[in-house]
């Protein structure tokens, strides 16, 4: 069952130079209790369209076109033509946010409990002891040593891991539908970003929630995800499950991207990490046709110039590619 | 290739914490708490940790760039930890770093072929017209276009930026070179072409590297051998094409957190409870004992000591011969 549909959503942001179209005509589909995983290098527009389903986009930035129907069968509603008051009954009580950098998300002037109690008292209307409890009772949730203590202390006071706890206790708080994790453990080391990501897959399957996680780390994607989105400068390159994309990826990107980490075995002595040649193009003026073109060792002629339906070669799925092929 | 380059002996370097109105010193951070290490000539030693376990300091000691509370830096037969500032300079000539922010090591007011050319002027290596060929030279060795020479940081991308700390890095002919997350802070299809010409400099250039990572998979890939560290001390050591035998349990828990890019594998996990304990105050016995699955009464209490459990690979716990 579809709990958000994402249709056509393209953001811009206006700069000296131009219009910079960072969110690219995005369409996808989110079930009940999915895992649905984004993954793409920095600059291809992955927060910007986490932050565009929230409504969170500021100038110079707006929503040029789309629908983000948040519901299911007739009840849906379009996110993006609701008002700002109720957007907020949403925001934070039906979809919630966890952000990357821990520190910069918190308030460093409030305590953690005063923070993760603004949005219970703000949406279900609870004060005082009650409130209280709730609090301790998500620090507990989420691994938080001594929450009663930890209630009481600042952001400062904790560690990067315990901050993240605290940043998915507030994102929880009001049991959303769906999470939306923004890069969640890129700051973590890796044996704190391990425990965060067991917390959160059992977070989910507790709670039934939907979640859409933005990530660079495909180790993190072939953990976590049922269905993975592959972004490229501002578009979905590959859309698969997660048997799909790791076993048999046909876009030149995705394959790319797969072979550039180096795998946890031994490779043979002086052996070459195969690379992307070149950069992400800039997204002001995007040329028509493949936006990969120039980094892409399959490129074609005819490549360039001309629009990238979904599935030109008829794979059957969203493969953006003229030459889709397993090889 | 058997020739020892770099040693160091039992260093130690503590920071202050200074606090209240007079900024007295109210305790102390132990980065780096008695380490003792060899490289090779020709040899990639990979040390890796997670933030705060020592790692930078330890690099920045052994350049000098910090000077360590006790211990000895034996760089090619010279104790640098006793020698006067000129030879210090002279040496630090062989000895370069490549920093993890390409954004943050570049002056942005200086122009690439300045940047590159500045250890030249500082150094009074040749004169105006040989210092530009050199940089040019240097420019086309870590593969950037010659019209690098005089742009601004800015108007290179991340990767490129890290080509122009490396040229800078290798500009005196170094014989050592200390690179401290070189690839951190570059995205993935990015990080393989870095890592792949700091490999070919390596054999063009005869260099010897510290590569500095929390990235276990890099580290393992780039290195000849691998140097475990928590909480300023080495955990174990060993040959990098051996890492799946490793039997410390913190390098095994190090090893089991890495998500793996395969679906397919579902691996038992070695979750680690907790934090890493605080530096200021580190724990007794082994620093490992309050996370560690396999904790006894004897690793509260008594630190273990590093030693060879298998040839070429040592380790420091005490239980280790019953892991591998």
């Amino acid at each position: 069952m579809t709990i958000i549909s994402v249709r056509n959503l393209t953001t811009q942001f206006s700069t000296d130079e131009g219009e910079v179209r960072a969110v690219n005509d995005l369409s996808f589909d989110l079930s009940r209790g999915e895992t649905l995983c984004i993954v793409g290098e920095s600059g291809c527009g992955k927060s910007v369209m986490a932050m565009s389903i929230m409504r969170l986009i500021g100038r110079p930035g707006r929503i040029v076109s789309g629908e983000v129907l948040f519901g299911s069968g007739g009840s849906s509603v379009d996110l993006l033509k609701l008002d700002e008051s109720d957007m907020r009954k949403i925001r934070g009580k039906k979809i919630a946010m966890i952000f990357q950098e821990p520190m910069t998300s918190l308030n460093p002037v409030y305590t953690i409990g005063n923070q993760i109690g603004e949005a219970l008292s703000l949406h279900e209307n609870i004060r005082g002891a009650t409130l209280r409890r709730r609090v301790i009772q998500m620090l507990d949730m989420v691994g938080m040593p001594a929450p009663e203590r930890r209630a009481d202390e600042y952001p400062h006071q904790l560690s990067g891991g315990m901050r993240q706890r605290a940043m998915i206790a507030m994102a929880l708080s009001c049991t959303p539908d769906i999470l939306i994790a923004d890069e969640p453990t890129t700051a973590l080391d890796v044996t704190i970003q391990a425990q965060i990501l067991d917390l959160m897959r059992k977070l989910q399957s507790e709670l039934g929630m939907s979640m859409i996680l933005v990530t660079h780390d495909l180790g993190i994607v072939a953990e976590m995800a049922d269905r993975v989105h592959v972004m490229y400068a501002g578009r979905f390159v590959e859309k698969g499950n997660t048997e799909e994309i790791f076993g048999s990826a046909m876009h030149p990107y995705t394959q790319g991207l797969l072979r550039s980490i180096p795998p946890l075995k031994k490779a043979p002595p002086d052996s070459r990490l195969p690379t992307i040649p070149g950069m992400i193009p800039s997204l002001i003026d995007m040329p028509a046709g493949c936006a990969f073109a120039d980094r892409c060792e399959k490129v074609h002629n005819d490549c360039r110039g001309r629009d990238v339906p979904d599935d030109p070669c008829g794979v059957g799925r969203l493969v953006r590619c003229f030459y889709a092929s397993q090889k | 290739m058997e020739r020892t380059l770099v040693e160091i002996k039992n260093l130690k370097k503590s920071f202050p914490i200074r606090g209240g109105f007079f900024g007295r010193e109210i305790g102390r951070v132990h980065a780096v708490r008695g380490i003792s290490l060899c490289i090779k000539r020709g040899e990639v030693l990979g040390l890796v940790g997670e933030s705060g376990c020592g790692k930078s300091t330890l690099g920045m000691l052994m350049l000098r760039l910090i000077d360590s509370d006790s211990g000895k830096i034996i760089f090619d037969g010279t104790d640098i930890t006793a020698v006067s500032q000129p030879k210090l300079r002279r040496l630090r000539q062989r000895m370069q770093i490549v920093f993890q922010d390409p954004y943050a090591s570049l002056n942005p007011r200086m122009k690439a072929g300045e940047i590159i050319a500045e250890p030249l002027v500082i150094h009074k290596m040749g004169d105006r017209a040989e210092r530009r060929k050199r940089v040019l030279d240097l420019i086309s060795k870590v593969g950037l276009p010659e019209s690098a020479y005089s742009k601004y940081p800015h108007e290179f991308s991340g990767g490129q930026r890290q080509r122009i700390g490396i040229a800078r890095a290798i500009a005196m002919n170094p014989d050592f070179v200390i690179a401290d997350e070189p690839v951190s802070a570059l995205d993935v299809s990015i990080r393989g072409e870095i890592l792949n010409l700091l490999s070919d400099l390596r054999s063009s250039l005869s260099l010897t590297y510290l590569f500095i990572s929390h990235d276990l998979k890099v580290v393992e890939h780039v290195s000849d051998r691998v140097a475990v560290m928590y909480l300023g001390r080495i955990m174990e050591l060993f040959p990098a094409e051996s890492i799946s035998q490793a039997s410390h349990p913190y390098t095994r828990a190090l090893i089991s957190a890495v998500p793996v890019p395969d679906p397919a594998i579902k691996r038992e996990r070695i979750l680690l409870e907790g934090d890493v304990p605080s530096p200021i105050n580190p724990p007794t016995g082994c620093p490992f004992h309050p996370r560690c699955p396999h904790s006894r009464d004897i690793c509260k209490t008594e630190e273990p000591a590093l030693r060879e459990y298998l040839p070429g690979r040592t380790g420091a716990c005490h239980f280790i011969d019953e892991f591998k």
